[in-house]
């Protein structure tokens, strides 16, 4: 185990990346040691090699999504790749001046920001519903939200500060009712609980490989198939062609349009090797785990007189955000940081959320199944520490 | 007492402590020294972008000598700030300008600061010296 200034690590930034399991690390460097070659290219052994993992990897994927088909799954480079993707094919294809691109107000920067870009460059708006005090959409609000304009839907499946599991599937129903459909970024879900985006019935997901244990740099969409084929490819290269002239190219069958160039295929066998590993243990039993050591968690920390957590929602995953007194995220992270114990501090990519509450930042611990309950004693030790520092 | 001798007091300050926490203690008491900055200065224009806590910085000239009023909404950092006016306050703006901070690696500050930590004290420091280019022109051509 890594020690940091002589003391065991206290790993609580899950949120934005995941420790690798071995069977992950071992799987690439045998990968690199025995079979690598670019997929989907030569006639010769080992490029058939890689091209079956690579396409394994993706069945592996629809497998654990529960998507009909592999033509469904496009290998990205992360959430941020994926959200960026529809924004670009879907904005050209269905976004004119005028219409609305509807969001939540606790969105990551990377669900923000791509829309953002989107209605500016085709003087689209974009239209926010809100959260509330606990840190659960208003979905009253959100009903009423949409108009005849509403072209497009995108919210978070799990805040990524607050925790909220967020009722993604009532919302698509009402969002469907609308003839609109629903991107959902599932960058804090996937790992915390089983996801069907069949069952769902959204319409685009997006998630990232380094969250959920796997490599970074791989990421994926889902799409329905009949989004995938009517909309534009996103980026042009090989790969992603049927035929190619200087006059006119023709574009290759799902998913293969969606991913030009020499894809991450390697990202995609670490990430088939992950979702192996999280199968072979039970999605349900990490997220019983996950809720019990959050429960533990909550009470622990609300112990500490002057502590106050941001999302108190109802449903939510092993996620806590909070503040301690008066002292600024920043020293608190820093103290903390020498004890061992890894938390986020700042904004998160969530600053629309820190405004809500009115403060420039907060600590996350955001914790996994691998945490343990006696990681959590030390964070409140530490922060008990803390309070003495600064008080 | 030398921009250099200010230095080498604090760096030997620092050598008492042998753990991090006791260095953080003892920022901690200098964050609340800190000469403050007049509070119609914390806006907008006297912020320094690159650093995870907020920090305003301002330079007056008086008698020839900067002066730097600071402030932060995080203490350690207010710390490290009164650290860095320590040395270089009440100095020529000449002196500010051709100053070569060593102190800051030699308390082990930078080591022990993550990148984008050590970014917003590069960034505090590179603010100082431009205050002191500024006082330094104006007076060349008063």
């Amino acid at each position: 185990m890594t020690k940091v200034y002589g003391k065991p690590i206290v790993y609580f930034d899950n949120g934005a990346t995941t420790q690798k399991p071995r069977i992950v690390i071992d799987a690439i460097s045998e990968f690199y040691r025995e079979k690598n070659s670019s997929v989907h290219r030569g006639v010769h052994f080992l490029s058939e090699k890689s091209t079956e993992a690579y396409e394994q990897a993706r069945e592996t994927v629809r497998h654990f999504i529960n998507a009909g088909s592999t033509n469904e799954i496009i290998f990205t480079s992360g959430a941020t790749g994926s959200i960026n993707a529809i924004a670009f094919s879907f904005g050209e294809k269905f976004i004119k001046a005028g219409d609305e691109i509807l969001i939540s107000g606790m969105e990551h920067h990377s669900n923000i920001v791509p829309w953002q870009m989107l209605c500016e460059r085709k003087n689209a708006s974009l239209k926010i519903f809100p959260f509330n005090r606990n840190g659960e959409l208003d979905i009253e609000k959100y009903t009423g939200s949409f108009t005849e304009k509403t072209r497009i839907v995108a919210f978070t499946h799990v805040s990524n500060t607050l925790g909220t599991i967020n009722p993604v599937k009532e919302m698509i129903r009402l969002a469907h009712q609308h003839n609109v459909p629903v991107l959902i970024d599932g960058a804090q879900a996937i790992q915390h609980g089983s996801i069907d985006v069949l069952e769902m019935d959204c319409d685009f997901y997006a998630f990232s490989g380094h969250k959920v244990y796997g490599p970074n740099g791989i990421g994926v969409l889902y799409g329905k198939e009949k989004w995938l084929e009517e909309l534009p490819p996103y980026q042009g290269g090989g790969d992603m062609v049927d035929n190619v002239t200087f006059e006119k190219t023709t574009y290759n069958v799902l998913p293969y349009k969606y991913e030009a160039g020499t894809t991450n295929y390697v990202g995609a066998i670490g990430l088939k090797t992950a979702f192996d590993y999280i199968s072979s243990i039970g999605i349900d039993k990490i997220a019983r785990y996950e809720k019990s050591l959050l429960n533990y968690a909550t009470e622990k920390l609300t112990s500490i007189d002057g502590l106050e957590i941001y999302g108190t929602a109802g449903n939510k995953i092993s996620i806590i955000s909070f503040l301690l007194d008066n002292i600024h995220h920043y020293d608190a992270g820093l103290v903390l940081d020498k004890l061992g114990i890894a938390v986020r501090t700042g904004t998160h990519c969530n600053q629309p959320v820190m405004d809500y509450y009115g403060v420039s930042g907060t600590l996350r611990a955001s914790m996994v199944f691998y945490n343990t309950r006696e990681e959590v004693d030390r964070l409140y030790d530490g922060l008990s520490k803390v309070k003495k520092m600064f008080g | 007492m030398t921009i250099q001798e200010t230095q080498d007091n604090i760096i030997s300050e620092f050598e008492i402590f042998n753990d991090w926490l006791d260095k953080y203690d003892y920022l901690i008491s200098l964050g609340n020294d800190l000469p403050i900055i007049d509070p119609k200065y914390r806006t907008d224009e006297y912020i320094i972008n690159g650093c995870q806590s907020k920090v305003w910085l301002r330079a007056d000239l008086q008698d020839g000598k900067l002066i730097f009023t600071a402030d932060s909404d995080a203490i350690i950092t207010k710390g490290i700030i009164s650290l860095l006016t320590r040395v270089l306050s009440n100095r020529e703006p000449e002196e500010v300008m051709n100053s070569d901070l060593y102190f800051i690696d030699r308390i082990g500050l930078r080591e022990n600061l993550s990148p984008t930590r050590a970014n917003g004290l590069l960034a505090m420091t590179k603010k100082m010296k431009l205050y002191a280019l500024a006082y330094y022109t104006r007076q060349k051509k008063g």
